[in-house]
């Protein structure tokens, strides 16, 4: 079972102990992705002997796991990421854990100035992706439990201390609307070579602390890794923030400076993935802002792209 | 898949036949492949790199692969001989329509190690050529010596239906070469070959795109004619990683063949 839950200084979501207290107050600095999408995951072994291999059969794991208070902005990115790994062809490692694991979200009650969900489709009580949605009630005292997919059903038939009842929701976060989701795609259709990217995109370092703690960021890399006489080859995270994402081994780098990546990432997010798969690529955690070492926010870089979409001429 | 023959094609260049380890393998893989689609080749405790398949479908008994040593994974593949054996995941990607080009002219240009993937599709219409009109092709290198595949261009020079023009860079010339000397652009222009009912296959580096495709322009050839394949960074091949992305599209899958109206539509600032 994964929860919010103190590791230090941080709220983090991390493999509940027993007793634990579990976090509410804050947004967790980690996403849940890294139970999906592990940070780095075995995807092939093999042995070796001088130039002769043999490969080993790799089968995905798929741990069964609870994902319990995240909040809808963290399952509306599981049902994002859904998409690339079911696109065409299937990613069975992706899907052996997401296939065990249920989310039970919990209706967000508490926003920071970093949060925008409401500006990108969602909202503090959205049930995007979550198995089963937590609601307090009764000033803190009590959960509404509502059950919203067949692996919800499964979980609250076995559960103790469910009962029908009446009681009062309290109320939700108050997370303002700081642009216009249509407006910022709007612009983007048509303005790949805005001078404006380069003002956008100046702070940035470059370090891809905002790719790692985001929900819906699901780039790799593959890697080996072996001894003389056996290896692993992993798959892990990778970001289209660092120089080396798209660098060809003959030196030409198609996006050869921080303006392009970053770009890249806003593209991706609010004009690539809709495209591709109908939906953004962005669910307003503000983890990426929260945590930008340059105190950068991609809010804030949608927030001009909307006041120069909406200013006349 | 076992290295059959080693081929030395230019400096840094050499060409794989790759036998299947099993008929199986070999069935599937000829099940699924059509000219243009590409691979990824490696080895355990290296990685994999990204090429073209360089044979035809229409040579059902191996694949081929031609690829320069430039980084980690192409130097260890390179330093297998014959009878050792590399690991190959394929076919992936799109594929050049050659069936809807059936008697119709076809042009390809081509330059330095960008023959390969075009040379996949040379070697289909040339097996398959009464289908085909005229067939013409202009590859250039820097220098005589890193023309690839030059057992292949003295083939084609003889035959009787093929039209070829290859050429080098200035100061790329020996004493005993034969052919143009210039800029594959340059050297097109010259040959102007017709655009009537035909096709035009590009490969090359970008330089030599960026300078072509003005040159295809002006001999009358439409967006919707022009082919080419991109060679994006690829990890996984699959369309999940992301890392070949271009705009919207996922070279590993809506490519890596586009028509260049096709292109028109990507940033080609991510190209």
């Amino acid at each position: 079972m994964i929860a919010p839950v103190r590791v230090g200084q941080a709220v983090r979501l991390a493999e509940w102990a027993p007793g634990a207290p579990i976090e509410l107050s804050e947004i967790p600095a980690n996403s849940a992705k890294e139970f999906i999408l592990p940070a780095s995951e075995t995807i092939g072994r093999y042995d070796r002997d001088g130039a002769r291999f043999t490969m080993r059969e790799t089968t995905p794991e798929g741990p069964r796991t609870v994902l319990l208070g995240v909040r809808p902005c963290e399952a509306a990115g599981l049902a994002i990421v859904d998409a690339v790994f079911n696109w065409d062809s299937r990613d069975e490692f992706y899907d052996a854990r997401r296939a065990a694991t249920t989310v039970v979200a919990t209706a967000c009650a508490q926003a920071d100035a970093d949060c925008f969900c409401t500006s990108v489709g969602g909202a503090p009580g959205a049930t995007r992706g979550a198995d089963v949605m937590l609601r307090l009630a009764d000033g803190g005292r009590q959960f509404i439990v509502e059950s919203l997919s067949a692996r919800g059903e499964e979980l609250l038939r076995s559960a103790h201390g469910v009962t029908e009842g009446e009681a009062a929701a309290d109320p939700l976060a108050d997370v303002p609307v700081r642009f216009s989701h249509e407006r910022v795609t709007g612009w983007l259709a048509g303005q790949f070579d805005s001078p404006r990217w380069q003002e956008f995109s100046l702070a940035c370092l470059g370090c891809a602390a905002c790719a790692y703690l985001c929900p819906t960021c699901h780039c790799f890399d593959i890697q080996d890794e072996s001894t003389r006489t056996a290896g692993v080859r992993y798959r892990n995270w990778d970001a289209c923030g660092l120089g080396l994402f798209t660098q060809h081994t003959s030196g030409h780098n198609p996006r050869a400076d921080q303006m392009a990546r970053w770009r890249q990432r806003v593209m991706h997010k609010f004009s690539y993935y809709p495209e591709k798969f109908g939906m953004l690529a962005c669910t307003g955690c503000g983890r990426c802002a929260r945590m930008c070492p340059a105190g950068m926010a991609i809010s804030d870089t949608c927030r001009a792209i909307d006041a120069e979409e909406s200013s006349p001429g | 898949m076992s290295i059959a023959e080693a081929r030395d094609e230019a400096p840094g260049v050499r060409t794989f036949r790759l036998t299947f380890t099993d008929e199986p393998a070999r069935a599937r893989f000829f099940g699924q492949y059509r000219v243009g689609m590409f691979g990824l080749y490696g080895l355990p405790g290296e990685g994999e790199s990204t090429f073209c398949v360089a044979s035809p479908p229409t040579r059902t008994e191996y694949i081929e692969c031609t690829f320069r040593r430039a980084g980690r994974v192409t130097t260890a593949l390179q330093d297998r001989g014959v009878g050792e054996s590399i690991t190959f995941r394929g076919p992936y990607g799109n594929s050049f329509p050659v069936d809807a080009w059936r008697g119709r002219n076809v042009l390809f240009v081509a330059g330095g190690i960008a023959l390969p993937p075009v040379r996949s599709v040379i070697w289909n219409i040339l097996d398959r050529r009464p289908e085909f009109g005229d067939v013409t092709i202009v590859y250039g290198a820097r220098a005589v010596a890193d023309l690839v595949y030059k057992h292949e261009l003295a083939d084609w020079q003889q035959r009787g239906d093929v039209r070829l023009v290859t050429t080098v860079d200035p100061g790329g010339e020996t004493a005993d070469w034969k052919g143009q000397v210039g800029f594959v652009p340059a050297v097109l222009e010259q040959a102007a070959p017709s655009a009537g009912n035909c096709v035009a296959v590009v490969c090359g580096p970008p330089v030599m795109i960026k300078f072509t495709l003005p040159v295809l322009s002006k001999l009358g050839f439409a967006a919707g004619d022009i082919y080419t394949t991109l060679e994006n960074r690829m990890k996984c091949g699959l369309g999940k990683c992301g890392r070949c992305n271009v705009g919207s599209a996922y070279v590993c899958k809506d490519g890596p063949v586009f028509t260049l109206e096709q292109l028109h539509r990507l940033p080609s600032g991510d190209m």
